[in-house]
């Protein structure tokens, strides 16, 4: 937990005359889970959206040493960056399989493709029974879970995950944290998106709060999860 | 009878035709969101290079299988050259601007081609290079099948499975689904959009140009604006069988080629145009996201 991956100074977002980040600090180390909690429009989605360069931005985005901001999409991912983007965005006109293999669309080496498929059937041994079935056809719980499989397929350095708890049932929320956590224990580097601040910081290292476009909180995710403005806030406590 | 099978036979000929031009439209449609008008005059240029490749080669009065084989290649290249060419000075430029100005930029090139066209190959009607003899190949009850069907087929059948194949079975086919699916998620998974785009024009535009060969060799005169009808026909095709759709818009070009040999054989040839526009409006009113589409609301 020593050496930072990534690195983002005084990141900003317009969308159009709206101001939608104000000049963002935040730093994420390898091999931890960093959690960025906030409300509704406070830009937590945005602030993945431009770490993978899907809107334009002002500021500076460092990943493992390298500035991002001139590195169109597509590119990033070969740099080790890979989403799960805010509502799953699984291709549903596609089979599972194929939507693995879209994750591993930039990679040539076949044998650890294969390799890797049979992890994320190991984490998620349902995708395993359905492989043919249409991305479509399968529950939001396992839509979350092929959308997080399909972005460990592209064999990130980091795993960028939006609001993966969104629209599920109390039980798959569980399941899929315990194996954000799993992913970590492994070796992962995750930046996670939440508006389920509780399940966030409990399996979180740091975190930090945003509202409406500003980091206004720092801190390791124990101390938030004891801090009292946020378990008013956050927490509902 | 036999009048009635003959009838399938050129009917499903001549949809064979539609086909390989509908495809254009409804892949372009599928990944873009946008109605490319001057795919027809991609059509038309396909012809025209066929035309002076043939007179270059001197292979004009030469029928046979090479000088098919010769033509579909040299018109499947023009055309994609040119399809790529558009795209890249036309419609990329504008990839983030309202979807109404790449609908006029789309109807601008088209009639710069067609007019520019005019210009350049002269306005009368050129006769196209014998591409191989009509006879009859069999003669099962009466019911003559011609080589001209018959290469008509064949050479659309290969064209759609070869598409079929790319689509559904290699990397790139794949590819093209995802960002015709969602493009911002197929760039998050590594894939550059503007080069799936750039390739689906290519593959669009050299299927018409193997429809603009196929087309010459059945009625052998060119002209800069024969694109029109037929690409309007074409375009109605894409419509009836649900736009994006692929399996609809050969669908949809069968079942025009059949009605409209059926309308010219019981009806009246003076009708053979009213159909595509009579199935156009029936289609927009009962079932606007056609045959094989499904009805999606448009999100702003």
């Amino acid at each position: 937990m020593s050496s930072v991956l990534l690195n983002v100074e005084n990141l900003e977002v317009f969308y159009g005359s709206i101001h939608a980040l104000k000049g963002l600090n935040f730093t994420v180390n390898t091999g931890e889970v960093v959690s960025l909690i906030g409300a509704n429009g406070a830009g937590k989605t945005t602030t993945l959206r431009a770490i993978s360069g899907l809107v334009p931005v002002r500021g500076k985005i460092e990943f493992s040493g390298k500035d991002l901001v001139s590195v169109p999409t597509h590119q990033r991912v070969s740099l080790g960056i890979a989403q799960s983007p805010e509502g799953r965005g699984v291709f549903p006109q596609m089979s599972i399989l194929e939507n693995l293999e879209m994750g591993a669309y930039s990679r040539s080496d076949k044998a650890q493709i294969k390799t890797d498929l049979e992890m994320c059937f190991d984490l998620f041994p349902r995708l395993k029974e359905r492989l043919q079935q249409m991305a479509g056809t399968l529950s939001g719980g396992e839509q979350q879970m092929l959308a997080i499989s399909r972005a460990l397929m592209c064999k990130p350095k980091m795993l960028l995950l939006d609001e993966p708890s969104l629209g599920l049932a109390p039980l798959i929320v569980a399941q899929i944290f315990e194996i954000v956590k799993k992913l970590n224990n492994e070796g992962m580097t995750i930046l996670l998106v939440e508006q389920n601040a509780r399940m966030a910081l409990k399996i979180s290292h740091r975190a930090y709060v945003l509202e409406t476009g500003r980091i206004v909180m720092a801190d390791s995710a124990q101390n938030l999860l004891s801090n009292d403005e946020v378990r008013k806030s956050y927490l509902g406590i | 009878m036999q009048d009635f099978i003959q009838h399938i036979i050129n009917g499903i000929s001549l949809g064979s035709i539609y086909a390989l031009i509908a495809l254009g439209y409804t892949m372009v449609y599928g990944i873009l969101k946008m109605i490319n008008f001057a795919h027809s005059d991609v059509y038309m240029v396909g012809a025209f290079a066929a035309y002076y490749v043939a007179r270059f080669l001197g292979i004009e009065n030469n029928p046979g299988f090479s000088t098919l084989i010769t033509l579909l290649l040299f018109s499947m290249l023009s055309c994609a050259i040119l399809g790529l060419a558009i795209e890249r000075f036309a419609y990329r430029p504008l990839r983030k601007a309202p979807k109404l100005n790449i609908l006029i930029t789309a109807i601008g090139v088209s009639l710069f081609l067609e007019y520019g066209g005019q210009v350049v190959f002269g306005a009368d009607p050129k006769v196209f290079p014998e591409v191989m003899k009509d006879f009859v190949l069999f003669n099962i009850a009466d019911v003559e099948l011609k080589s001209f069907d018959v290469t008509v087929l064949l050479v659309s059948l290969i064209a759609m499975l070869g598409l079929q194949f790319l689509i559904f079975k290699t990397k790139l086919g794949r590819a093209m689904r995802a960002v015709s699916a969602n493009s911002s998620v197929a760039s998050l998974l590594g894939v550059n959009p503007d080069r799936i785009i750039t390739f689906t024009f290519i593959v669009g535009s050299a299927l018409a140009g193997i429809g603009s060969v196929l087309v010459g060799m059945k009625y052998p005169k060119i002209d800069p604006l024969m694109g029109m009808m037929i690409g309007l026909k074409a375009f109605v095709a894409a419509v009836l069988g649900g736009i994006g759709n692929v399996g609809g818009a050969v669908l949809g070009a069968l079942i025009m080629g059949l009605s409209e040999e059926m309308v010219v054989a019981y009806l009246s040839s003076t009708y053979r145009d009213a159909l595509a526009f009579g199935i156009l409006i029936v289609i927009l009113i009962f079932k606007p996201a056609g045959l094989l589409g499904k009805y999606s609301v448009e999100k702003v």
